[in-house]
């Protein structure tokens, strides 16, 4: 099989629907003759011509709006937020609009939004939020967080295949640090499945996203044997993979990247006391960012986010407990 | 900790029609803590399999009927909490009670009678729970506190390895593996149920303690070499005498058509993307022949009547049947999809994929099942082309669908010249009881419902 980056991986997978399905199409802000900000659809435009790859203009009500109608009229749209943070702007259409059309009006919309998500690289409090559990909370949407390059070209084509609004967060961290092997041929991976990323039987760590890879580390740096489960999608989630890892080792560490008032892992943890309490051995252990603003200067960000360090010194505690 | 007022477990009303039900299986033995809601034993209907709920979490306490035995609806099973459920105290033996006087009885004749008459045998309540001294001894964890319950261990005799001493998870399961290093209290052995033979399964049994053993049941042949015995399953004993008690009831007659599928092979192509985007539902040829079925009973009803005594009865509605193999293949189940006379080809299509998915997951309730007035049997998907079904008792008539496949078919053009097409052939038969259902009104039925299916137009949803 031949190596991607997790930016390849994506773009493949969306050129090779809009290859098969005349009804996909891209709409963005500078999608087309600039080929999107991280180059995700390069060369779109000379391949599937203007109608199909659409500079929209600086307006993200205008692109999910347009996109939503596109969508009841029968088309699959793409929609690329140049940050994930700027689909705050368009909330009213995603939120009031798109996720509600199909439970009030019994129409499908079968839009996919494509929010580069994440921090890392000293972007600032406007270009590296994580705001998955924001549309988490969201009746009605569907929340992807690929963290491997064969996952995020599996995702993005069942997001496109699904009836409903699928919010497709990739890493820009991952974009082009993690590459993999990725089968050349069509293939999806289920919404709503998570994929053991590593098998251990001390501590569990849940996770998504590029905190995939964080965990990973810090397993090789403790003492213990220790399970990842890797989320891959937060809406729908994969609760029997969390709380079977539960059970199995009794001691969890739920760890995201967002801020930690309200963020997912909130969700993850409290479900894990309700449907697993007498498998517990050890409260669970959640890790996250503080609750402020992702700042710009890189030592503070570093601060902010969680560190490799940071998650083994969390499993040490929970292993000791 | 343990609650002081025992919970019933009692045998559910699985529906309307099922008067008892047996116990094929206790998921949990006395000792063993349950939570609400999660399955405490798994019992067997004539209509279905099905695992039963504890109505409380607790200690189980007491467990009166044992396994392979058949009892009927509203007998007391099994008790959660109250007296015998101790968080540290070793578990009473309470299946060695002696059966005369069970302990349900013992309650109701108290409840009935105002005074509480003393037994000796079974002091009530209130004995006071010996739970280890508040101080000295650390937090016990949740998974801790169960491992503990389910073992009959105090963890205060555990040695604890966690921090301050607290006895984590690892150290309860070496102490459950390797045994106490001088132990004093031995852990609970599993309550050992005495091996019933086969119950005798016809009367329903009120009493919640049969009097076991000592009752031989007739012997089986035993195995010749090269033979293996295992019991049936109780649906297969279902299955077995509503088949034999079908043919001896009513008159069976087949008759087959062949139908020219090429419209609805069109039609179904078109929608399968639509039904499968907006939907996520597959319109199988089983959708289109129910509801082309639906429509032309309406012009049949004693295809989808019954005979009662010697009254005839015909319906205003159709409950259609039908006939779903287990995932396991042992075993078939034959759900009904209620009132279809009300739904759309696409209410059809769902509704099939809801009752199939339901049967393979062992999901139906026992009214799931009940009430058809006609059905449909498809083992077409094999490939077979003909057969002659048993008639699901007491409906009239029973369809069988066969695989479609394509034929090389003699049409007439526009012109009236006779020319040979490929076409999308299908075998239809109708399996009918001749005591109501005459070859002539079979015929005209089976000839409609393949006009139905070879004219279906778009709009004929």
């Amino acid at each position: 099989m031949p190596e991607k980056t997790y930016l390849q991986a994506i773009s493949d997978g969306l050129r090779q629907e809009m290859r098969r399905d005349k009804r996909v199409f891209v709409i963005g802000e500078d999608v087309g003759v600039y080929g999107g900000a991280f180059k995700v659809t390069l060369g779109f435009q000379e391949e599937f011509g203007s109608w199909r790859v659409i500079d929209a203009p600086l307006s993200e009500t205008a692109i999910i709006g347009g996109a939503t109608g596109a969508a009841i009229m029968g088309m699959r749209p793409v929609a690329e937020m140049q940050f994930a943070d700027f689909v705050s702007c368009g909330w009213d259409q995603l939120v009031t609009v798109a996720a509600k059309q199909r439970w009030r009006a019994g129409t499908p919309v079968p839009i996919v939004l494509r929010l580069p998500s994440g921090g890392g690289f000293s972007g600032g409090p406007f270009h590296s939020q994580n705001p998955e559990s924001s549309f988490a909370h969201i009746p009605g949407l569907k929340c992807v967080c690929p963290a491997t390059p064969e996952d995020a070209k599996g995702l993005i084509v069942s997001a496109i295949e699904d009836p409903n609004p699928v919010l497709f967060f990739e890493h820009k961290h991952l974009y082009r640090r993690i590459k993999g092997e990725v089968p050349d041929e069509r293939y999806t991976t289920p919404i709503g499945k998570a994929r053991m990323h590593r098998e251990g039987d001390d501590a569990t760590v849940v996770t998504w996203g590029a905190m995939v890879y964080t965990a990973d580390e810090a397993a090789k740096a403790v003492d213990a044997s220790i399970e990842i489960v890797d989320l891959r999608t937060v809406l729908p989630w994969d609760k029997q993979a969390v709380l079977g890892s539960v059970r199995k080792t009794s001691k969890v560490l739920v760890l995201h990247e967002d801020t930690r008032t309200g963020g997912f892992g909130a969700e993850i943890a409290a479900t894990i006391a309700e449907e697993a309490f007498e498998h517990l051995d050890a409260p669970v252990k959640r890790l996250a960012a503080p609750d402020t603003p992702v700042p710009f200067s890189p030592a503070l960000e570093k601060a902010f986010i969680p560190q490799v360090d940071d998650v083994a010194r969390a499993l040490k505690e929970l292993i000791a407990y | 900790m343990a609650s002081t007022t025992a919970v019933d477990v009692v045998m559910p009303q699985m529906g309307v029609s099922v008067s008892e039900g047996t116990i094929t299986k206790w998921l949990k033995q006395v000792g063993e803590t349950v939570e609400a809601d999660e399955s405490l034993l798994e019992i067997s209907t004539d209509k279905v399999d099905t695992e039963v709920p504890a109505p409380a979490t607790g200690v189980v306490s007491e467990i009166l009927v044992q396994e392979g035995e058949t009892v009927a609806v509203g007998t007391l099973l099994a008790r959660i909490g109250g007296d015998g459920a101790g968080g540290s105290a070793p578990p009473d033996e309470a299946p060695a009670e002696p059966a005369t006087q069970s302990a349900a009885d013992a309650s109701a004749a108290a409840a009935t009678e105002g005074e509480a008459a003393p037994e000796s045998a079974e002091p009530p309540a209130e004995r006071a729970e010996p739970a280890p001294a508040g101080n000295g001894r650390a937090f016990v964890s949740p998974v801790v506190a169960r491992i503990a319950a389910e073992h009959g261990i105090d963890p205060s005799q555990v040695p604890g390895s966690g921090s301050g001493g607290r006895v984590t998870k690892k150290d309860i399961l070496a102490f459950v593996e390797q045994g106490p290093p001088e132990a004093p209290q031995p852990a609970a052995p599993e309550p050992e149920p005495v091996a019933q033979p086969e119950p005798a399964p016809a009367e329903p049994v009120a009493r919640p303690q049969p009097a076991p053993a000592a009752q031989p049941v007739a012997a089986p042949a035993a195995a010749q070499v090269g033979e293996t015995l295992e019991p049936m399953s109780a649906m297969r004993r279902g299955i077995a005498e509503h088949m034999r008690r079908s043919l001896d009831t009513s008159a069976h007659v087949t008759s087959a058509i062949e139908v020219d599928m090429s419209k609805v092979v069109q039609i179904r192509e078109k929608l399968k993307k639509e039904y499968q985007a907006a939907y996520g539902v597959n319109p199988t040829f089983l959708a289109f022949i129910a509801r082309a079925t639906v429509e032309t009973l309406r012009d049949f009803p004693w295809v989808n009547g019954e005979i009662r005594g010697d009254q005839i009865v015909t319906k205003s509605f159709v409950n259609l049947g039908f006939a779903v193999e287990l995932a396991d293949g042992k075993g078939l189940i034959v759900p009904v999809v209620k009132n279809a006379e009300t739904l759309n080809l696409l209410g059809m299509a769902k509704a099939i994929a809801d009752v199939a998915r339901r049967a393979r997951e062992k999901q139906l309730t026992p009214d799931d099942v009940a009430g058809g007035s006609f059905t449909i049997t498809n083992p077409g998907g094999y490939g077979t082309f003909h057969g002659t079904p048993i008639i699901s008792q007491p409906q009239a008539a029973i369809l069988g669908t066969y695989a479609v496949v394509k034929r090389p078919w003699v049409i007439t053009d526009e012109n009236g010249a006779d020319a040979i097409a490929i076409r999308s052939i299908m075998n239809l038969t109708l399996t009918y009881d001749h005591r109501l259902v005459d070859g002539a009104y079979a015929g005209r039925f089976l000839r409609d419902l393949r006009e139905r299916l070879q004219s279906w137009g778009e709009s004929d949803y």
